[in-house]
């Protein structure tokens, strides 16, 4: 544990009465300053994440420390933590100035302090001149931006935000992914991010968390996490991907689709039985003689940006291509990839085995 | 055509408030304005502003008064408990089905537990304190009054705690605020109208209680209802009943409008 960790969870479970556990003995480090998503499809246990740092639940078992204190029974009210919530939670009874001075006028700060500080945290979410706005008069955007400014105003040491996009549509979405992206390195707060869109998750984040099931499945930086999945969950959830069974031979060197693929990858046993992803955007399209592949084209979608290919190979998987350039349905094309484009999976390998057998491989790699 | 067959449906509606509404309302009107030998007059009115009615109307008032707040003392804690039950609406069924059973019933279940050798007094002897007189005074008076009215007053109050977003009240605990603060900032002021609304559905017929008064009060607390039923019925001046309902309708649109008038941003 680093100076700058400032929440840990070690082996945390959480239980309602007698249903499976929500949380699997979760254990992790958030570091000061920094922007962190959590991942994964609903139920997965990122909100009960969330409500056990903002404190309106206690864990099962495990503990959770801020600052490097436990915190597991300090009420939410005392803790140095604030939300933004899904339905932004603005108390209609009162207007947007009042909204954000809540919790100042909680603290019993001066009436004047209160104004400035009201004053500067909607100038941050800019919404200068909106204070004697009733909440029902303002759009979701807007609500969205009181809900924060009301967040930031109190100047907690984090900042948990349960997908407080999604209720937006796409185009302020995406604007406001790159307001609050910008928002948390000018306020330099740690953001814990909750959300089941992985695109808002790679563009927004230092670090994710991705979860399935109660229990992360691998942490990384959004590179790490699309370039290098642990598992399919992760390959499958995260953007789109081709994944296919094959056998390693040997280090470097891979057999899938019945065919023998050089590869980046090492650390595995002779012959062993894996998972290869490659992402549609790695595969490119070209004449049936120059491909590594040889596939027939079975459907294709315009998505704007590129056209979606489904193509099969001679062994019955699925290839999917994200091209530019469009394909005829019907035709059999062949399809170039580099050895770096593909990924090999080892089946039930946890997170730290392979970051162990990276660790490895990289170094024997540098020997060679 | 189409606006001509909506009127059709209209008839029995408007009918309906023509004749069980708007004439009696007439007609109490018209009989305030004759004394009890049937001549038109206007003393009704200023005898209504002598001691004896203005006290009765502040006795009114003040009884009314009280069982609201009883009422509401009672009623609001018990709405909030309900909501943090399990089974939220069979609990509340419970507390509705007394409500269901006639009025007179009710009091004559106390007359029977509050007389001399009632329940009540049974059971303060056993617990060495002594039996007393609780039939006829004020206490047993508001006692069952606000028996009688709570569960009116539960109604609205669990309805819009029950309405309340429960992300609000985490809101305000994540902003620091305590159960109090929370209680006094937000659960309070966003389930003000069901207290209005349960105000008012107390009050107003409060004003007007006759039976219990005769039963429960022993005539000893003379409200504006008792007035109007011994108008009509004993010493048959109808035109000073009359006078009376006037006022007591007046006072009621006054409060209507008073606890009608909806906060500003509550949906």
């Amino acid at each position: 544990m680093t100076d700058n960790t400032i929440i840990r969870f070690n082996s945390v479970t959480k239980k309602y009465d007698n249903d499976p556990p929500v949380l699997k003995n979760v254990s992790f480090e958030i570091e000061r300053g920094k922007f962190y998503t959590l991942l994964g499809p609903s139920g997965c246990g990122k909100t009960t994440i969330l409500r056990l740092i903002a404190g309106f639940t206690e864990p099962s078992e495990g503990d959770i420390y801020f600052n490097g204190r436990v915190i597991n029974n300090v009420p939410a009210n005392k803790r140095q933590v604030n939300t933004v919530f899904q339905d932004y939670a603005l108390f209609p009874h009162l207007n947007v100035f009042e909204n954000i001075a809540f919790g100042l006028k909680i603290k019993k700060m001066k009436k004047a302090d209160i104004e400035r500080k009201v004053k500067e945290a909607l100038r941050f979410v800019n919404l200068e001149g909106y204070e004697n706005r009733e909440i029902k008069e303002m759009s979701g955007g807007q609500r969205q931006r009181v809900a924060i400014a009301r967040a930031i105003v109190n100047e907690p040491e984090v900042i948990l935000l349960d997908e407080p996009l999604s209720a937006l549509d796409l185009k302020l979405r995406t604007e406001m992914q790159y307001e609050l992206r910008e928002l948390q390195r000018n306020l330099g707060i740690t953001f814990i991010f909750v959300t089941h869109d992985q695109e808002e998750a790679l563009a927004m984040s230092d670090e994710i968390f991705v979860l399935n099931n109660g229990k992360i499945e691998q942490s990384g930086t959004p590179t790490d996490i699309y370039d290098e999945p642990i598992n399919r969950f992760v390959a499958d959830f995260i953007g789109e991907s081709n994944i296919v069974p094959g056998t390693m031979i040997k280090d470097y060197q891979v057999q899938f689709a019945g065919k023998l693929f050089e590869c980046v990858d090492g650390g595995f046993e002779p012959n062993e039985d894996v998972e290869i992803v490659i992402r549609p955007e790695d595969l490119a399209i070209t004449a049936p003689a120059d491909g590594k592949l040889n596939v027939k084209v079975d459907s294709q979608l315009f998505r704007g940006v590129h056209y979606e290919i489904s193509c099969y190979d001679s062994d019955g998987n699925e290839w999917l291509v994200h091209s530019t350039k469009k394909a005829t349905v019907g035709d059999q094309i062949g399809l170039y990839f580099d050895p770096e484009a593909i990924h090999v999976m080892r089946h039930g390998e946890t997170e730290e085995e392979f970051d162990k057998r990276l660790e490895a491989y990289e170094e024997g790699s540098y020997e060679n | 055509m189409r606006t001509n067959s909506r009127n059709f449906y209209l008839i029995p509606y408007v009918l309906w408030i023509a004749l069980f509404v708007v004439t009696p309302l007439l007609l109490v009107l018209y009989y305030s304005f004759f004394d009890i030998e049937g001549h038109f007059t206007l003393e009704n009115y200023r005898k209504f502003f002598t001691p004896v009615y203005l006290k009765m109307t502040l006795s009114s008032f003040w009884y009314a008064f009280l069982i609201t707040l009883f009422s509401l003392l009672i009623a609001y804690p018990t709405a909030y408990l309900l909501t943090k039950t399990k089974h939220k609406q069979l609990w509340l069924l419970l507390i509705i089905l007394p409500s269901w059973i006639n009025l007179l019933l009710k009091a004559y279940a106390f007359l029977g537990i509050f007389g001399t050798y009632g329940a009540a007094n049974s059971f303060l002897e056993a617990l060495g304190i002594g039996g007393r007189q609780i039939l006829f005074t004020d206490f047993s008076f508001i006692f069952v009054s606000v028996y009688i009215f709570l569960p009116f007053m539960i109604l609205p109050i669990f309805n819009s705690l029950d309405e309340l977003n429960p992300t609000l009240l985490d809101a305000s605990n994540d902003l620091g605020g305590s159960s109090w603060v929370t209680f006094k900032r937000v659960i309070f002021p966003l389930t003000l109208d069901g207290v209005k609304a349960g105000c008012q559905i107390v009050f107003i017929p409060a004003l007007s209680l006759f039976m219990l008064t005769r039963l429960i009060a022993g005539n000893r607390v003379i409200t504006l209802g008792t007035a109007i039923e011994q108008h009509f019925l004993v010493t048959q001046d109808w035109g000073m009943g009359s006078t009376i309902a006037v006022f007591l309708i007046i006072a009621m649109v006054f409060i209507m409008v008073l606890t009608g008038r909806r906060k500003r941003g509550i949906l």
